[in-house]
């Protein structure tokens, strides 16, 4: 049943008339344009995903702070870029809603942060100088020598590195910095001989000779 | 269309195959090179790995938005399996103080899909186990029984391994093993320099081509991704799509098998019925035979609701075993970092899919405080990041001077925590226990009286408890996981697992080897098939996945159940051929 046919049951019912029961207690879903299923991905997956992308958790004071945190915990260099510019943001997006266990953690901490700096400096972390925000941090960044009236911002600061961390180094820029060379068709042939070298090891004869 | 109408397919065929996995994938195979018309019931969907509709190898992980997590997937984003411990609409329950965690692949091969290919005999002692120790149970074969059959799979399957003349580990006929890495060659070292062997692993992954169906291992470690060359086993590449090409098997996937169906007359199996999974009709198909292959769950499950007047307590239970002696591996784990493999030489050592070298169970039980063996699995290397990667490096980094040769708090921030992830990467171990567990008859999965799954089938309410044995089995482990981390110079991660916590001992099923739910036997008051694995009380149903192992050993069971289903697939053919069935 099409939702306008739905909608003109319903509103039939409202005059008395004969309709089916079951269809006026439960409407027809509205229509929805059919999902392409990704290559790899079960169909329940693929709906779950495109749900997900359609929500929003944060709100932009709440995206701002995550940003300007995970640019602080993993900065440009000389190598690689940002966590920012790595995506990492977005993808702390996408695991607020893919794990809502996160949610609280996050939400919260971000709001003990604000709090705290209110507190110090009278005014929320992201309106902070950049001076005033590293000073916080370091309060934060170290958990064994947090502070008692600290302990809660280390570990939502632990909780923020985490996720920085792998989101990027999963990403396109993490992966090369890191410097992983795999994930391609090829032959493994053992250690390279300047690293057996280095460690001091070697294979055995018969490691060598096998298949030959 | 009426939601309760039966179907009932017009074909009657020789031999009905329910399960799609190892063993299933093996009888249809079998069967149908030998002329049977089969029918293969699967319960999940058709899969492939290399049709791009299924493909996840060779994917990176940023194509995921989870990074790999597992959400969805309990090996993450990019694992072959479609199931898991949960799967929504199929659940099962446990009893006061049971925790059993059951696995289930619904999808052509089953969990043959993402296991970890090691393909170990089970050695002459393995079959033996009551009469060397007192406890457990022995086969009603032995190995030279089963050594044959192990002789063809590898040849046709094939295995990579090394000679290593161990009687607790017999050889194969092996394709070349892949060099260990470095790691592993550190590992090595360490353990041997304490009197414990290290040697290569046995996977069954073509390191050679055995034929022209399938490639070569091109060494992107990710055999759990499932393999878009075939250079691996699962069941539905190997298995089933040559039996398919035979004409002589028909698959239905999408079949939830409810019932096994029989005459009440003759006591013999019809065929069996189940449930669409897409449209919940019910569908009866008729079989001359009928071979289950569900998986030991499934298949104790299948059989206790297959009652009838004739068969009150379950189809072929006459002896109550059914159900009764479900044993999973034991696992226990530790990991731990090696300052020696800081900043290392970046170059590309993915490797095949799961560990280059394994330690086979090298002590004599008579002198240890517990019965059975284990072996260890080892793991490591510069592999590829993904969701979790840098995770709790406040605990690292507090523990090795920086680049300045300076201690600093652990955790930090900035320039220099990005250089620790780049020293730290690569430079992590594992490993972890795979050991045998004495089957217990008062382990045992049973009908929930209460719960149906999303089908209306009645679901398994499982009963397990670790004895003593495994327990101190688990001890062991954790005192050699520590001799080795110390051997080549590691530093043992988080605390170490003690009496408090079982000494890390993983709850049954979360190793994903329980076997024993119908258990061969020469006895009919004991155990519910003979040693053909043919039912004592109906002579044409047969089991062939792990369900009628009496034991596991510490060995992976997935080489002895196609050892095992080939055996059977031929006994089975042969009595048909003498007019037996």
């Amino acid at each position: 049943m099409k939702r306008r046919d739905s909608l003109k049951a319903l509103s039939l019912t409202g005059f008395g008339l004969a309709v089916n029961p079951v269809e006026a207690a439960v409407p027809a879903p509205p229509d929805v344009k059919p999902l392409k299923i990704p290559g790899g991905r079960q169909k329940f997956e693929a709906e779950r995903d495109a749900r997900l992308n359609a929500e929003k958790f944060f709100t932009p004071h709440e995206l701002q702070t995550v940003t300007v945190l995970s640019d602080i915990i993993i900065p440009a260099d000389e190598r690689s870029g940002s966590a920012s510019q790595a995506g990492v943001p977005a993808f702390i997006e996408f695991m607020m809603k893919d794990q809502p266990k996160n949610q609280t953690p996050m939400r919260g901490g971000i709001k003990w942060l604000d709090n705290t700096c209110t507190k110090r400096y009278g005014k929320s972390f992201v309106l902070c100088t950049k001076a005033q925000q590293i000073d916080m941090v370091e309060q934060i960044a170290y958990p064994s020598k947090a502070k008692p009236d600290m302990t809660q911002g280390a570990s939502f600061f632990s909780f923020m590195r985490n996720l920085t961390a792998t989101g990027f180094y999963t990403s396109q820029m993490g992966i090369k910095d890191i410097g992983y060379v795999g994930n391609v068709p090829n032959q493994w042939d053992g250690v390279p001989a300047d690293v057996l070298k280095q460690y001091g090891l070697a294979y055995e004869e018969r490691e060598l000779t096998q298949g030959k | 269309m009426d939601p309760f109408q039966i179907q009932k397919a017009p074909v009657q065929y020789d031999v009905a195959i329910v399960g799609s996995g190892a063993g299933g994938g093996m009888a249809a195979y079998m069967l149908a090179k030998a002329g049977a018309k089969v029918v293969l019931l699967e319960a999940g969907g058709y899969f492939d790995p290399a049709d791009p509709k299924y493909i996840t190898q060779l994917k990176w992980p940023w194509e995921s938005p989870r990074r790999g997590a597992g959400t969805t997937r309990a090996f993450g984003d990019f694992d072959a399996a479609w199931g898991g411990w949960d799967i929504e609409g199929e659940p099962y329950t446990n009893a006061k103080g049971s925790d059993f965690q059951w696995f289930r692949s619904r999808m052509l091969g089953g969990r043959t899909n993402h296991w970890g290919r090691i393909s170990l005999r089970f050695a002459p002692d393995d079959f033996r186990r009551k009469s060397m120790t007192g406890v457990g149970e022995d086969w009603p074969i032995g190995y030279d029984d089963i050594k044959p059959f192990y002789d063809r799979i590898d040849r046709m399957i094939g295995v990579f391994g090394s000679v290593e003349n161990m009687p607790s580990e017999p050889d194969g006929i092996f394709l070349p093993a892949p060099k260990p890495r470095l790691h592993e060659l550190m590992i090595r070292k360490g353990a041997r320099s304490i009197g414990i062997p290290v040697i290569p692993s046995r996977l069954s992954i073509l390191t050679k081509p055995v034929n022209n169906e399938r490639g070569a291992c091109f060494y992107c470690s990710q055999c759990g991704r499932g393999c878009q060359a075939y250079a691996d086993f699962s069941s539905s590449s190997v298995l089933v799509k040559p039996a398919m090409k035979t004409g002589n098997v028909t698959l239905i996937n999408g079949a939830m098998v409810r019932e096994v169906i029989t005459d009440p007359a003759t006591g013999l199996c019809t065929g069996v019925s189940y449930v669409d999974t897409q449209t919940l009709q019910e569908v009866t198909v008729k079989a001359k035979s009928v071979v289950l292959a569900a998986s030991a769950g499934e298949t104790a499950r299948l059989l206790l609701n297959s009652k009838s007047s004739r068969f009150p307590t379950g189809l072929a239970n006459s002896s109550n075993v059914v159900g009764k002696y479900i044993n999973d591996s034991t696992g226990a784990s530790r990991s731990a970092f090696v300052p020696a493999l800081m900043d290392r030489k970046r170059y590309n050592e993915d490797g095949v899919g799961g560990m280059h070298v394994f330690t086979p169970w090298w002590l004599d039980n008579k002198k240890l405080d517990f019965p059975r063996g284990y072996h260890i699995e080892y793991w490591g290397g510069m592999g590829m990041p993904a969701y979790g990667f840098g995770w709790g490096i406040e605990a690292m980094n507090g523990m090795i001077p920086g680049r300045d040769g300076k201690m600093h708090p652990g955790g930090g921030y900035g320039a220099s925590l990005k250089d620790d992830y780049r020293r730290f990467y690569g430079a992590y171990v594992g490993m972890a226990g795979r050991g045998e567990p004495v089957p217990l008859e008062s382990n045992y999965c049973e009908i929930d009286p209460n719960v149906v799954d999303k089908y209306g089938i009645p679901v398994l309410r499982f009963n397990y408890k670790w004895s003593d044995y495994e327990v101190k089995q688990a001890k062991h482990m954790q005192e050699t996981f520590e001799e080795i981390i110390h051997s080549m110079g590691g530093i043992a991660l988080g605390d170490k697992p003690n009496a408090a916590n079982n000494y890390g001992l993983a709850s049954p099923g979360q190793i994903i080897h329980e076997v024993g739910t119908a258990r061969m036997g020469n006895d009919p008051k004991n155990s519910v098939l003979n040693k053909y694995q043919q039912a004592h009380d109906v002579k044409n149903l047969f089991v062939v996945d792990a369900a009628p192992f009496p034991s596991q050993g510490d060995k992976n069971v997935t080489w002895t159940i196609l050892a095992s289903s080939m055996r059977t697939s031929e006994y089975l053919i042969d009595q048909v051929k003498q007019k037996n069935i």
